[in-house]
């Protein structure tokens, strides 16, 4: 069976004055549909920028794609033509931001923006449908995310709304043309801690009941523990885990990883404290030689600083990207 | 809602009342620290030493400087605005005469500015630092730089003299009679009356005096356009309306444009009142009978009052200006309607 989304050998660059960083070192992935997968890692290791690129979305220049593909539905993204592109984003492949805030537009009201993209969708794909059909779809849309009221909801602005309204509102657009891939990019970072249970449920429940295939990015275990049955973890632009989520709480493979996991408090043993990580991410204009982790991991060899470890099967149904991983 | 409207109306409004006094202040002030003897061109070139006291005294020039000022402001909230020695007709008279042609050549020459501004600025702005960008940077630059006088003179020479394609100066032959007023605005009346030939004719007149006063406007306008719409198209609402399938189109001239047309609306206030001011020199050089002719042949002859009233009227434009922006940003941005 094919898979619904594969990424092979997928290297990005973005050019700048002061030399080339290398954000994406050989992204490899697959995402069969129905899967729920989280991707975790910490700021600036490339994951919003993969996420990006699977709509095409990093603007280039700076952005330049080194190497690699990316099939979504066995058709290559990366060379697909603007008509085909445009029929990708929101009708197959939908995306939900970070900052709800400034990812929605604040002069055009929400009636005006969902029926943007509901039209646009529309016209992508050869069909059209009139505005007035255009606006019952996106009240239907709103009270699928949980929010009521929608003719004054469809008339007010951005800045009328909360920061939890808003985020619904941009997943009510995400599901405007039935997406079979829904990229979550830290949707609840940006959210008080309450509405982020709410949010996180509502993403987990649209996608249970609509069969959506999810990829969550976050920096947080938590959130990817609570919605995804998958997980990778993304170091310096490279993925160095890739596992059942819960297997991967358990008992984690890459140094990186017990390194993440330590990091996490844990509220019932006040005994135990959070542990960081000695150092910091390494520049990824001038990117350390071998393994991107070796100058901060307590197993390094020389090995490690000459030859840049494949991702291999350590365990059946577990990759890791490590030369001294053990089984 | 609608009360915050109101207020901030009024609050514009009262504003816009402190600026004027202002500018009341200024215009008395230039005209009393100017080097001329207003009373001596009044009583003529022949005039002897009694003579010229006598016309001291009947325009009030030996009372006292507040007094003056005094009878200055009271004439103003009555509307007078004094008498222009040279044209012997009320400045208020003069100014209703000549200030049509002003307007008629700034609201071309904004129309101008703002249908060749905006797009070469969005267009700039999508194609970013490649040669279309580089290009209008140049065209931009040479728009700010270039005095306008020397190039309306240019203008004249390439189109008028050389090329005999428009005329070289004024606003209509003087064989052609003009039409009926309706508004003032020669063209609009033309129009309005079907007389296409006068149109047409008055088109050609205006067309270089309307270019040449247009070109520092439109290249500010075409910078700052660029520059925020290069901004727009970098921010996150444009990137999820991407991601959303939002027709190219409609991204480029509606979600960002419209947040780009803020900070440009600024300069469009700004702009029209240094257009106005601008036309002292347009006009002299197209011989363009407007307000700006007016006061510089009334500053050369020494006739202060006109001077003052075309200041004033030119604050006022301004101030005008500058209100009806603030109105738009209300319309455009419903964060300012609501709070």
């Amino acid at each position: 069976m094919t898979p619904l989304l594969a990424i092979q050998d997928y290297r990005l660059a973005f050019d700048g004055f002061d030399g080339t960083a290398h954000v994406l070192d050989g992204i490899d992935l697959q995402l069969r549909a129905g899967d729920t997968l989280g991707v975790v890692g910490e700021s600036g290791c490339g994951k919003s920028v993969l996420a990006r690129s699977l709509l095409r979305l990093n603007p280039s220049p700076p952005a330049r794609v080194v190497s690699g593909q990316i099939r979504f539905e066995a058709e290559d993204v990366l060379a697909m033509p603007p008509a085909r592109l445009r029929a990708l984003r929101g009708r197959r492949i939908a995306m939900i931001f970070q900052d709800p805030a400034s990812h929605l537009n604040p002069l055009l009201s929400i009636g005006t923006q969902m029926e943007d993209a509901i039209r646009g969708q529309d016209s992508a794909t050869g069909r059209s449908r009139p505005r007035h059909a255009a606006r019952a779809h996106a009240a239907a849309l709103l009270s699928a995310v949980g929010l009521g009221d929608a003719p004054r909801l469809l008339a007010s602005h951005p800045h009328q709304l909360s920061g939890g309204m808003r985020q619904r509102v941009l997943i009510a657009m995400a599901l405007a043309g039935d997406p079979a891939l829904l990229v979550a990019d830290e949707p609840t970072t940006a959210l008080d801690v309450t509405v982020q249970a709410q949010v996180l449920a509502l993403i987990a429940e649209l996608v249970r009941a609509r069969g959506l295939t999810l990829m969550l990015i976050s920096h947080d275990l938590g959130v990817i523990a609570a919605a995804c049955a998958r997980t990778v973890v993304m170091y310096a632009g490279n993925i160095v885990e890739d596992a059942p989520t819960a297997a991967l709480l358990a008992r984690p493979l890459h140094p990186y990883t017990k390194g993440l996991l330590a990091a996490v408090p844990e509220l019932d043993r006040p005994d135990i404290r959070p542990r960081g990580i000695p150092g910091g991410i390494p520049s990824l204009r001038a990117p350390p030689p071998g393994c991107r982790f070796h100058p901060r991991c307590d197993r390094a060899t020389a090995l490690c600083a000459a030859e840049k470890p494949a991702l291999r099967e350590a365990i059946p149904g577990r990759t890791v990207a490590c030369h001294h991983a053990e089984a | 809602m609608d009360r915050r409207l109101t207020a901030y109306l009024l609050r514009r409004v009262a504003l816009a009342g402190v600026m004027l006094f202002g500018l009341v202040c200024m215009t008395f002030v230039i005209a009393n620290v100017a080097p001329n003897d207003p009373a001596a061109l009044a009583a003529g070139p022949d005039a002897g030493r009694s003579q010229i006291e006598q016309a001291r005294r009947d325009y009030g020039l030996d009372r006292p400087l507040p007094e003056q000022f005094w009878r200055y402001v009271s004439g103003l909230a009555r509307g007078e605005l004094g008498r222009s020695i040279a044209t012997g007709r009320s400045v208020g008279q003069d100014l209703a005469r000549y200030f049509p042609a002003t307007l008629e050549l700034c609201l071309l020459a904004m129309l101008i500015g703002l249908s060749v501004g905006v797009p070469l600025g969005v267009l700039s702005a999508l194609m970013k630092d490649r040669w279309v960008d580089h290009l209008t940077r140049i065209f931009a630059v040479s728009g700010i730089a270039l005095p306008p006088f020397w190039f309306g003179l240019l203008l004249q020479l390439t189109f008028a003299t050389a090329l005999g394609w428009l005329p070289t100066s004024g606003r209509l032959s003087v064989m052609t009679e003009p039409p009926d007023p309706i508004t003032g605005l020669l063209l609009t009346d033309a129009l309005l009356r079907g007389q296409w030939g006068v149109f047409g004719e008055g088109l050609s007149y205006i067309l270089l005096p309307a270019i040449v006063l247009s070109f520092p406007c439109l290249a500010s306008i075409l910078r700052v356009n660029r520059a925020e719409m290069v901004e727009a198209l970098r921010a996150d609402y444009v990137m999820s309306a991407q991601a959303h399938g939002v027709n190219p189109w409609r991204i480029v001239c509606v979600h960002a444009l419209r947040n780009a047309m803020l900070p440009t609306l600024a300069i469009i206030g700004l702009r029209w009142g240094w257009m106005m001011s601008s036309t002292v020199l347009v006009e002299t050089v197209f011989d363009w009978p407007g307000i700006g002719l007016y006061a510089v042949s009334s500053a050369i002859a020494g006739d202060f009052k006109p001077v003052m009233g075309v200041t004033l009227i030119i604050g006022l434009n301004f101030m005008a200006a500058n209100l009806i922006v603030d109105l738009l940003y209300g319309v455009l941005d419903p964060r300012l309607r609501e709070g």
